[in-house]
């Protein structure tokens, strides 16, 4: 078994590794190997994150574009749990939609969400119905998945305890296999919650209005990569952020169910 | 009403020809209110007989019935004990032995009255809001249990439900379920490979053979039960003692040994 590393020695070696690419990041930066317009310092992009909080940038502040950005995903994510979960929970129950829906499920799944894009605008236009699509469609699949592998590994003693007990199939779905498969459902939306959020900010470089990814686009546009930048940094701690969440759900969940002490 | 028949059954894993005879020409029936305790090795096939009773799996020839109507699929008229009780880890007690009475529709005032009966019955009263996995092995069978007696089904199936349990506490379960069985009788199919809880339980005992799996002999108990008046002793160790109960258990033993040596012969 491998030993495990106590907190304070992973919260360190986090730090170090955070602080060796910090590093070495200014050093290329001020180097002059390459123009600064190329590859900003983090303190030139740690400004420019600072000012974008208070100072509007193509519409809104930072917080505003975020804020518009997580509107977007969060319908998108819902939809993509509230379809798919049922979805892959019934499919794991019913043999015969399991044959219609997987060849078709496993070649769509394989488009990327960006690859989308013309006809999420054309169908749905680039106000919120288009970027919600997007995100959808990167959403969608693990929950899917997920659900339809927590179904099918439901304890097969607890099937025919149900079944002995008259349960019908409605029943078997929602009080047996849903919950289940929590473990396995949280999973997925954790994963789905990241494909969700990455395919947002694709979606937003070419449709919308608002957004962190419209707000990139427009620092492109100025030639302000510092603006670009501060915008991945944003990505990537609401990205955090979400993902750390789940955990925590997935946790309380786990601890709930008497699955862990 | 609980008579289960079973009527030249074969039952074969896999192709007919070259598949796993699991089961040779099994010819039994159980009386309406009769207990039948099936012993036999692991691997002999009682553990498929009751899971063809409970509808579970199907025979490959024959017939198995209940109540004369042949099985066609799992059901609250079949109640079934697992070795491994096969609780919801996420309902509490309560709702385990609730959901088997909310599928018969059975009235919220009814299925109160009859869920506190049963707890009752069960010293399972103070353990009503608990999760499974706060329950002792012991006292998750008893659970179990009650989730199979609360719907007050025509046939009883207990595949090795003590099988899972410590020395001490499956005596515990031995005498509670004479007791229950007594009092409540039922068409109880019992299989085991204990052969001192199949007579100290059951009113026959059907020995099973191993591959193919063949009822090899039914051994009447009740007959020397009733006449000994085993039901008088409250204790286990009290019965066990007694030579009827010695002369059936060692016959029992026998019966199985003799095949062991004839596998190996």
């Amino acid at each position: 078994m491998q030993k495990q590393i106590p907190l304070w020695q992973s919260v360190t070696l986090g730090f170090l590794g955070l602080a060796s690419f910090l590093g070495l990041w200014h050093g290329l930066a001020i180097s002059n190997l390459v123009p600064s317009v190329f590859l900003p310092s983090p303190l030139e992009v740690y400004d420019r994150f600072t000012t974008l909080l208070e100072r509007r940038f193509a519409g809104a502040t930072l917080p505003g574009h975020l804020a518009a950005s997580f509107q977007r995903f969060a319908y998108g994510f819902l939809l993509a749990a509230v379809i798919g979960i049922p979805l892959g929970l019934l499919m794991g129950w019913y043999q015969i939609l399991d044959e219609i829906v997987s060849p078709l499920f496993d070649a769509l799944r394989f488009i990327a969400p960006i690859a989308w894009v013309p006809f999420a605008a054309l169908w749905f236009g680039t106000g919120i119905g288009g970027p919600i699509m997007i995100i959808f469609a990167g959403a969608f699949p693990p929950c899917v998945i997920n659900a339809y592998r927590g179904a099918k590994f439901v304890d097969p003693r607890l099937i025919e305890a149900a079944n002995m007990l008259g349960t019908p199939s409605h029943r078997v779905i929602r009080e047996i296999l849903l919950p289940s498969s929590v473990p396995s459902i949280i999973s997925g939306l954790r994963v789905s919650a990241g494909l969700g959020w990455q395919s947002l900010v694709g979606a937003e470089l070419i449709v919308a209005s608002a957004g962190v990814g419209y707000m990139m686009v427009q620092g492109q546009a100025n030639v302000s990569t510092t603006t670009v930048m501060a915008g991945m940094v944003a990505i990537g701690l609401v990205g955090l952020a979400l993902d750390s969440a789940l955990r925590l759900a997935e946790r309380i969940i786990q601890r709930r169910r008497g699955l862990d002490n | 009403m609980g008579v289960i028949e079973f009527k030249n059954v074969n039952k074969v894993f896999g192709p007919r020809a070259t598949g796993f005879r699991a089961l040779d020409d099994i010819n039994l029936e159980i009386r309406d209110k009769e207990f039948v305790a099936i012993v036999g090795p692991s691997g002999c096939g009682k553990t498929t007989c009751l899971r063809m009773v409970a509808g579970f799996e199907d025979a490959t020839d024959g017939v198995v019935s209940v109540g004369g109507t042949p099985i066609k699929r799992p059901g609250p008229d079949r109640a079934v004990v697992f070795q491994q009780f096969a609780l919801f880890p996420w309902k509490s007690v309560y709702d385990n032995i609730d959901l088997g009475l909310r599928n018969l529709n059975v009235s919220r005032a009814d299925r109160e009255a009859r869920i506190d009966a049963i707890l009752d019955l069960m010293n399972l009263k103070q353990y009503a809001k608990h999760f499974p996995h706060q329950l002792s092995g012991g006292m998750q069978q008893r659970v179990a249990i009650a989730r199979a007696y609360v719907l007050d089904p025509d046939v009883l199936l207990m595949d090795e439900p003590f099988g899972a349990l410590d020395a001490q506490t499956r005596v515990v379960m031995q005498e509670e379920l004479v007791r229950l069985a007594r009092k409540n009788p039922r068409t109880v199919l019992f299989i085991t490979h204990a052969v001192e809880e199949a007579v100290y339980l059951a009113d026959r005992v059907a020995i099973m053979t191993r591959a193919p799996g063949r009822i090899k002999e039914v051994l009447d108990v009740a007959t020397i039960r009733n006449a000994e008046n085993w039901d008088s002793y409250d204790k286990i160790e009290d019965v066990m003692d007694l030579e009827s109960f010695v002369h059936l258990r060692t016959h029992i033993w026998r019966s199985l040994r003799e095949e062991k040596a004839a596998q190996h012969a």
